[in-house]
């Protein structure tokens, strides 16, 4: 549900001019509400950056979230996953 | 990524007949300026509220579809946890309200020049929301024009 909630602000959002980016940790919800860009995360319900008290490591999710709204010359939806040392990946 | 078998019969069989709703013709706004300049909020859908703010009602039926406005400055230690859901594990966020709230993570790419600046106010939203019609004609444009009128560029949404 948490995954559709914050498509439906992220279109929202976008209509009015903001950029977005979504992370999502369920590939098969996304891809049915289809929010404007969203990052997949391999992580469980509830460690959407990953791991608490690891900052490094929650700077690489937001990092690669960030990477999204850089990428030029896409189509929307933008989904991609997120892969160590690959910010934003292609999917 | 998480996954479907996480959740309890009740909440997979649920969700298998769920008709979620499509956003079609996909809005989108391209980036306008480097991201250095853009000024960042943060949208969290993992039910954190300030102490001195109400919680989000866990009994709506169909859903809190409130939000709460969460200044720029706040200690992370300030948030408090109170989704609804039984279907995850709550112990990462009461440890580390970051995990879904990264209020020091978004400070630190300020100072690192990464993004611009932060919205003064950040949004937090109880994510457990099954009838999103409210949300849609109500809530996202209120939350839409709090930050449009702060001069937001970008925002991160983090749902848990």
């Amino acid at each position: 549900m948490c995954n559709q909630t914050v498509s439906l602000v992220a279109a929202e959002l976008e209509r009015q001019g903001i950029a977005t980016v979504c992370l999502s940790l369920l590939r098969r919800v996304a891809e049915k509400v289809r929010p404007p860009r969203a990052l997949f995360v391999p992580f469980p319900h509830g460690y959407p950056l990953d791991a608490p008290g690891e900052p490094q490591r929650q700077r690489a999710v937001l990092e690669a979230a960030l990477s999204l709204l850089e990428l030029q010359d896409v189509t929307a939806p933008v989904l991609r996953d997120f892969a160590y040392g690959s910010a934003g990946k292609g999917t | 990524m998480g996954d479907p078998r996480e959740f309890s019969f009740a909440v997979r069989a649920f969700l298998k007949t769920y008709r979620w709703r499509r956003i079609e013709s996909v809005p989108f706004s391209p980036l306008q300026k480097p991201l250095s300049q853009c000024r960042l909020a943060l949208i969290s859908s993992a039910g954190f509220t300030l102490r001195d703010q109400a919680p989000f009602d866990k009994s709506a039926k169909g859903g809190d579809v409130s939000f709460r406005q969460i200044p720029s400055e706040s200690a992370v230690g300030d948030l408090v946890e109170s989704h609804r859901s039984e279907s995850f594990d709550h112990d990462g966020l009461v440890r580390d309200p970051n995990l879904a709230f990264p209020l020091d993570g978004a400070r630190a790419l300020v100072a690192d020049g990464r993004v611009g600046s932060l919205a003064t106010m950040h949004l937090s939203l109880m994510g457990s929301i099954t009838a999103p019609g409210r949300l849609i004609a109500h809530t996202a444009p209120e939350m839409s024009a709090t930050l449009v009128a702060d001069a937001v560029d970008i925002a991160l949404l983090i749902p848990v």
